[in-house]
């Protein structure tokens, strides 16, 4: 299970890359590994203000349904509009082209309370 | 006598192991007043035969459309159903089948549920239809839900003239959810939507219509979506559906979510259900649908099939956090609805609303003739159902056509105190020239 060491990562397995005032984030291959193949995703509107720990989209598998939690808070800049037509990126690129949302932060301090690479192995193994 | 199927000794364990000494001790904390005083009194027991008969008689007392001469609408509708019908739903394969979970299992449930969506959304010109929900006002009540969770708003403007009974069911739907409901006005038994550009704002999530309304007078809907579209709200129609195969359609007119009450497609009106609800919307809020929806496939030899999809959204998966509480469908309501549609056609469907109309305006001609009688909302399109403004209390006048053999209508002074002398009268296909010249007969005699 790759969990690059340039990320950080929620217990809830979403990561985040920080890019100046800037968070990417995704779902980790760990969480696209145990939901098997990704069918729909629910993205959030670019625009909106959320906290962390708040609910920015859905994650539709064959047989489930994931919430994906936002692991900072503020306000949403770009969303990947490829996965509208083709969700299967998440399974096979989840820390690439797989990416969900981009969040301006409005809290860099919150970023302390997200798990480093080692963590968040430990806690998947 | 009890029929609880404990023996003495259950009972005694229960008892011992709950540390109680005796049933009274138990229920010591219910106040004495509130107790069972005493047995109930039932006669002795009948032979079957006697009981057969007891229960006939009983159920003679009933009025139904067979035995009387039906006028009555407001949402249930005497409509003729064919006997294939009832023959064809009867059979065990349908009527004792229970959800199609197990698709291997269910390819004749899941067909027929298949065939079911695909001619409702001809019927409608929507995109996706849903296997049916349990009648068509709690349909109407999800379509709001539904749309507040699209919007994220919960503003809705309702029309005042959509049936009574279903506004009640919108509002206990909606009253656990901080939604507001207002009332748009009404001018001339029609809804006044010339005022929905002023009413209508950035959050109000739908606007919902019926069309024919409880009047049974056709609402005018045309571009009403694009000023509910301008404001990123939605349209919600309840419409008939016998209606559709004259009327201008909700595809047509913009709808964003069409619901219908199913039974006059070949259901009974049996005192009010089992009914069927008509849920239809656009393809791209199919996720926010609710209740199941069964679609085509292949299998892995490349034969068609069908299974239930996009189950996620149901409750049994997302619990909490499902599109609705509804995690079933009216399986036979919608299986007597496809036979019924597949027996009648295009041109059947048609006939029998053309019969609809042609009866309707028929009778209330010959109403509008009567001393005393008028139509208060003379010159209004109607479909099958007009308003009569009566010269007693409509009341009365039911219950003396009651006792000559004739469901006048509805009294519609139940709904509305100032409408105690209207009476709301449908004339479907099955009335012929004899039951309308009759019925004529007995309204002149007040």
């Amino acid at each position: 299970m790759k969990v690059p060491a340039n990320l950080k990562y929620t217990k809830d397995h979403e990561w985040a890359r920080i890019e100046d005032a800037v968070a990417v984030v995704g779902i980790t291959d760990y969480a696209q590994s145990q939901l098997g193949d990704v069918v729909y995703i629910d993205l959030p509107k670019v625009g909106d203000v959320i906290s962390r720990g708040d609910v920015i989209g859905t994650i539709e598998a064959v047989k489930t349904v994931a919430d994906i939690y936002s692991p900072v808070s503020g306000e949403i800049v770009a969303v990947n509009s490829a996965l509208k037509d083709a969700s299967e990126l998440v399974n096979k690129d989840p820390y690439g082209e797989g990416w969900i949302a981009s969040i301006k932060l409005s809290n860099s301090m919150e970023l302390e309370a997200l798990l480093d690479p080692a963590d968040y192995e430990k806690l998947i193994s | 006598m009890h029929f609880i199927p404990n023996t003495c000794d259950t009972e005694r364990a229960i008892l011992e192991n709950l540390g109680v000494a005796s049933f009274n001790d138990l229920i010591a904390n219910i106040p004495e007043k509130f107790r069972e005083q005493c047995r109930i009194n039932l006669p002795p027991a009948l032979s079957e035969i006697e009981l057969t008969k007891t229960m006939q008689e009983l159920s003679e007392k009933n009025g139904n459309s067979d035995k009387q001469v039906s006028f009555l609408g407001g949402g249930s509708y005497d409509h003729f159903i064919p006997a294939v019908v009832d023959f064809l739903i009867s059979r065990s394969e349908f009527y004792t089948a229970y959800t199609p979970y197990q698709a291997e299992v269910s390819q004749g449930t899941l067909q027929a549920i298949y065939e079911y969506q695909s001619q409702i959304c001809h019927l409608t010109d929507m995109e996706v239809a849903n296997a049916s929900m349990y009648d068509g006002v709690t349909a109407l009540a999800e379509a709001a839900i539904m749309a507040a969770n699209i919007t994220q708003r919960k503003k809705f403007l309702v029309s005042p003239l959509i049936n009574p009974l279903a506004r009640q069911v919108l509002e206990t739907y909606l009253s656990a959810r901080d939604f507001i409901l207002a009332d748009l006005p009404e001018k001339n038994g029609q809804t006044d939507l010339s005022v929905l550009k002023e009413m209508i704002d950035n959050q109000t999530a739908a606007v919902l219509v019926q069309s024919p309304n409880f009047f049974g007078i056709i609402e005018d809907l045309n571009y009403i979506a694009e000023i509910i579209h301008a404001k990123s709200s939605l349209l919600i129609m309840s419409v008939d559906p016998i209606s559709l195969a004259i009327l201008k359609t909700p595809g047509e007119l913009g709808a964003d979510i069409a619901v219908a009450e199913g039974q006059p497609l070949g259901i009974h009106q049996s005192f009010g259900g089992p009914y069927l609800g008509v849920f239809t919307t656009r393809r791209q809020y199919v996720r926010n649908m609710p209740g199941r929806i069964v679609g085509q496939t292949t299998d892995v030899e490349g034969k068609r099939g069908y299974v239930l999809v996009l189950q996620t959204r149901e409750q049994h998966i997302r619990r909490e956090k499902a599109t609705s509480n509804i995690c079933t469908n009216q399986g036979l309501m919608a299986l007597a609805a496809t036979i019924y549609l597949s027996l009648m056609g295009k041109t059947g469907l048609r006939k029998v609303a053309e019969l609809c109309l042609n009866n309707s305006h028929y009778l209330a001609d010959k109403i509008a003739g009567l001393p005393g009688y008028s139509l208060p909302f003379a010159g209004q399109p109607f479909f099958k159902e007009f308003v009569v403004k009566t010269p007693r209390p409509a009341n009365e006048i039911a219950a003396a056509a009651l006792a000559t053999g004739f469901f006048a209508g509805i009294d519609l002074g139940q709904y509305r105190r100032e409408w105690e002398n209207y009476l709301l009268i449908a004339v479907t296909e099955k009335r012929n020239l004899q039951e309308i010249s009759d019925f004529v007969k007995i309204l002149a005699k007040f």
